[in-house]
């Protein structure tokens, strides 16, 4: 369908992690797809425990070994596969064409380095010049990021900084060599509402100007809102709807994302715990062997107990594919989707 | 890792299905260390008298000096004699007895005191407070074991100096842990109602704080005894502690030293005893630890 | 950060205070020193004049001033056991041998724990893991002077590959530096799985993978530096423990330091000895700590800038 030139950024298939725990193997990440197109914005929505920073990780090839490892799937970076590389071939990935920002901006700086240290290490990896150079391109990076006079700033340490400001310099890490995707994985989830607001300004203005794609992970609907073109709802470790964010918004399909949506919070603070969707998450290894979402479901049916749904599509939509795992969808609107 | 599910700790108690029952518990103590301890320490130790072959004081100068069994000795000697023809094994089981006996009283005349200044410490604060921990850290930079020389070389070496030099090396380690535990203990709630009901600070201390601080004391005690067994080995080899003739191991160690060429079973066996009593007993510290007081670390 | 040592400093200060009290009562717990010094047929008066030259008929703080001022200058007065040389000069001759011997197995102990509990925690419950805690484990249960025994018995007498003791060369140094250090190796070791692991388990060591910098940098520059913190505190416990160490190894191995003369002055009942072989090691041991602070402060930042 696509020509080459339109290739995404980065397309997962069908991708497996699992996870050796004491009570056996659990599929962590269960035959998930999705992709980001260059400059799009990609949100993977779901509760914490639903495999979302496991497929962030998995992107990277970085789950913790040895008890977790990628079962099957493709990671296609500009229509490379990924998980065919070598170790040192993926090295070069990281940071350098991927990059990621992680959730806590307090623990995520090595506190026994300089600021400065870990920017121009993660310039430095993926550019061979000399340190004069690494640290003019750090104090750009940071400059970049907004933090004010980074000339100065570069021989602090991360104790001697706030965490809107940590989350700054951690952005610059990532964004030091210029990577094509950057997954942030709840970056302000930890920040204060003010600083969140302006961080995702700044990601936002990094985006315009450099063709960034981003994948955002986050339990919040109302950034999802904000930031994203694109979204992933995911629930017990598989994608259960997928489509562009204004018709997740306006016509939710599968009854998880409308529970969802219908809880956002007024206030946007300690968000997972203001989900007010009843029942829990199924347990990774007592997985319910038809939908994952049966038991919490509203509109659930006897076939929903024991088959697990077939992804529908939307029969005719101008933006996008926008799909579900739903019985519920067996109408003429949606149509059985291929892939 | 923060979605990753993380259902190891929260179910291992059932992942059989089977209801934790008496028969699991047992089966996850430690049991040879345990096994290990009762044969090698408690049982000597609590009847040494009827069980040993031989008088461990009193040799025979005939039987001096004869190897142990399977090294051209008798079952009479299984362990060999040593140069007073006294019977090793029965030196080693009464040395048992002083070293259980050392390590008990040492351990709770150091854990007494070092609670009790923990406690106070803890709890009041202020200048009690300051006055303690300056004199933990006085203590904790001395080079205790040279002062537990001098004081034995002092006032002579016998039990009860033993006693004092394990008391001093102890004390601060505990007041150190108990009065940490006890500034988190004193903020919770239960200790606020009791204050607010009007109990008394004695009645708060011993009723509401002393019981949870109980863990990490059990814990330390149980780390300790193994060290305390090593260093009243130590002070008895090098004669400032347990006075001869009492069997002591480390005093035994010390009288097979000049012999380990001509009669190696002398030093070697009741050197062996230490290690494994110890070895045993760090064993048991450590999953005490796990078990009890996981935020005690490698202390 | 400056405050801190300063603060630090006057601790140690005062902690060799309370030694030098302690090593001035000890000669005066057993009674009169004149009593142990005289011959046994020496009269009343030659008590009597020994009282009045050594200053034992003034008051008790006077004398400890005196003590201590003369202490200060390293003045600790003549061995009784050793005629004709200064108990403090005795110890200065002495105290080389103990440092080399205390210093080789520090250093032997730290190249083999470092490297091996960084591994056993990279390598967790692994069988180098394994077999790394058992090492450990019989470091912390078997008493040194025994390993000493032991190891004499083993290499020196039976497969006569080293020297059973005294000083000389490389070759003396190896047996009592593996029954001093092999303890050290255990804690320290531990001590360094322990604080890896944790490291390993944290956000920047997950954000040093993602930036792309390779695993072995990540192990040994990024979470080493974080991880050698916990370590180094107890290393001014191990420089200490080497000290009083080497009392019982000197001992076994007759290794001729300050340990064996401390033991020798002991059973001599040598006091002016005692008391500079005490104030020496205290002083040693607090320094050492000391040290031990200010490079704490070097690896972890949040305490050189507080």
């Amino acid at each position: 369908m696509r020509s080459p030139s339109e290739r995404p950024a980065l397309e997962v298939r069908d991708l497996e992690t699992r996870i050796d725990t004491k009570l056996g193997l659990i599929k962590a990440v269960d035959g998930v797809s999705f992709s980001v197109d260059h400059g799009e914005t990609l949100g993977i929505v779901g509760e914490s425990g639903s495999g979302k920073s496991i497929t962030a990780l998995s992107i990277l090839r970085l789950v913790p070994k040895p008890a977790a490892y990628i079962a099957r799937g493709q990671v296609l970076l500009d229509g490379e596969d990924l998980l065919e590389k070598s170790e040192t071939e993926m090295r070069k990935v990281r940071g350098k064409r991927i990059s990621m920002v992680l959730q806590d901006p307090q623990t995520s700086l090595n506190p026994v380095f300089s600021i400065g240290f870990q920017v121009v290490e993660a310039i430095g990896m993926h550019a061979d010049a000399p340190r004069k150079t690494l640290v003019r391109r750090a104090v750009e990076a940071l400059r970049r990021v907004r933090v004010a006079d980074p000339e100065r700033r570069v021989d602090d340490f991360p104790h001697q900084m706030s965490g809107g400001m940590k989350q700054r310099v951690v952005g610059a890490i990532a964004l030091g060599s210029f990577p094509s995707v950057l997954i942030a994985d709840e970056p302000t989830t930890a920040l204060d509402v003010t600083i969140q607001a302006q961080y995702l300004r700044l990601l936002k203005d990094i985006q315009q100007e450099t063709g960034l794609s981003i994948i955002f992970i986050t339990h919040d609907f109302g950034v999802v809102a904000r930031m994203c073109d694109k979204v992933a709802v995911m629930y017990a470790g598989r994608v259960v709807e997928y489509g562009p964010v204004r018709e997740i918004f306006n016509s939710p399909a599968h009854p998880y994302t409308k529970a969802l949506l219908n809880s956002v919070p007024a206030v946007e603070e300690d968000v997972d715990r203001l989900y007010s969707i009843k029942g829990q998450p199924p347990a990774f290894w007592d997985m319910p062997e038809g939908c994952r979402f049966e038991p919490r479901c509203d509109v659930a049916m006897q076939r929903c107990k024991t088959e697990y749904p077939n992804k529908f599509a939307r029969a005719s939509t101008g933006s996008g594919a926008h799909y579900a795992d739903c019985w519920a969808l067996e109408e003429p609107e949606w149509i059985p989707s291929r892939s | 890792m923060t979605d990753s599910p993380s259902p190891a700790d929260r179910v291992a108690d059932d992942n059989t299905g089977r209801k934790p029952g008496f028969w699991r518990g047992l089966r996850r103590l430690p049991l040879i260390p345990m096994f290990v301890l009762v044969v090698l320490l408690i049982i000597p130790a609590l009847s040494a008298d009827w069980l040993a072959p031989h008088d461990p004081i009193r040799g025979s100068i005939p039987d001096r000096l004869k190897p142990p069994v399977f090294f051209g000795g008798t079952w009479e000697f299984a362990l060999g004699t040593d140069r007073l023809g006294r019977d090793i094994l029965s030196r080693i089981m009464h040395g048992a007895k002083v070293s259980l006996s050392i390590s008990i009283a040492g351990i709770l005349a150091g854990g007494v005191l070092g609670t009790a200044l923990g406690l106070i410490a803890g709890y009041f604060r202020g200048l009690a407070d300051a006055i303690i921990m300056r004199l933990v850290d006085i203590t904790m930079a001395l080079p205790s074991i040279l002062l537990a020389l001098v004081l034995a070389v002092t006032v002579g070496p016998s039990f009860q100096t033993i006693i004092v030099v394990v008391t001093f090396v102890l004390w601060a380690l505990y007041a150190r842990q108990v009065r940490g535990e006890v500034l988190s203990i004193r903020e919770r709630d239960f200790v606020a109602r009791a204050r607010v009901a009007g109990a008394s600070d004695l009645r708060i201390i011993v009723r509401h704080i002393l019981p949870n601080a109980a863990n990490t004391i059990i814990v330390l005690a149980t780390l300790q005894v193994g060290s305390v067994i090593l260093l009243e080995a130590g002070l008895s080899f090098l004669g400032v502690g347990i006075p001869r003739p009492t069997p002591a191991w480390g005093l035994m160690v010390a009288d097979g030293r000049q012999l380990i060429v001509s009669a190696w079973w002398i030093a070697f066996f009741p050197g062996l005893a230490i290690t494994l009593t110890v070895f045993a007993l760090n064993l048991l510290g450590d999953w005490m630890r796990d078990r009890l007081d996981p935020r005690l670390k490698e202390v | 950060m400056k405050r801190n040592l300063v603060i630090r400093s006057l601790q140690s200060l005062l902690a060799l205070l309370a030694i030098s009290v302690i090593a001035f009562a000890m000669s005066h717990l057993t009674g009169s020193p004149v009593d142990a010094m005289l011959p046994d047929d020496a009269g009343p008066e030659e008590a009597a004049r020994l009282t009045k030259l050594w200053g034992l008929d003034r008051p008790l703080y006077e004398q400890y001033f005196v003590f201590l001022g003369n202490a200060l200058q390293g003045n600790f007065g003549d061995s009784i056991k050793w005629q004709g040389q200064t108990a403090f000069g005795l110890v200065l001759e002495r105290l080389p041998a103990t440092i080399q011997l205390g210093g080789f197995a520090i250093v032997v102990s730290t190249i083999i724990a470092l490297p091996v509990g960084v591994l056993a925690a990279v390598y967790k419950d692994t069988p180098f893991d394994s077999a790394g805690k058992l090492v450990a484990l019989l470091g912390q249960a078997m008493p040194n002077f025994w390993l000493g025994i032991v190891l004499i018995w083993i290499f020196a007498v039976h497969l006569n590959w080293l020297p059973t003791s005294g000083r000389g060369g490389f070759s003396h140094m190896v047996l009592p530096a593996i029954a001093m250090g092999w303890f050290q190796v255990a804690a320290f070791m531990r001590l360094t799985r322990s604080a890896m692991l944790e490291v390993l388990d944290s956000e920047y060591i997950k954000l040093a993978r993602i930036k792309g910098v390779p695993e072995r940098r990540v192990i040994w520059v990024h979470a080493l530096k974080n991880a050698a913190i916990a370590p180094l505190t107890y290393f001014g416990v191990i420089a200490g423990s080497i000290f009083t160490g080497s009392v019982v190894i000197e001992t076994v191995f007759a290794w001729p330091g300050t340990g064996l003369l401390a033991i020798d002055a002991i059973r001599g009942r040598d006091f002016p000895v005692i008391q500079a072989v005490v104030v020496t090691f205290a002083g040693v041991f607090i320094v050492a700590n000391l040290i031990v602070d200010t490079l704490y402060a070097y690896l972890d930042p949040r305490i050189r800038y507080q």
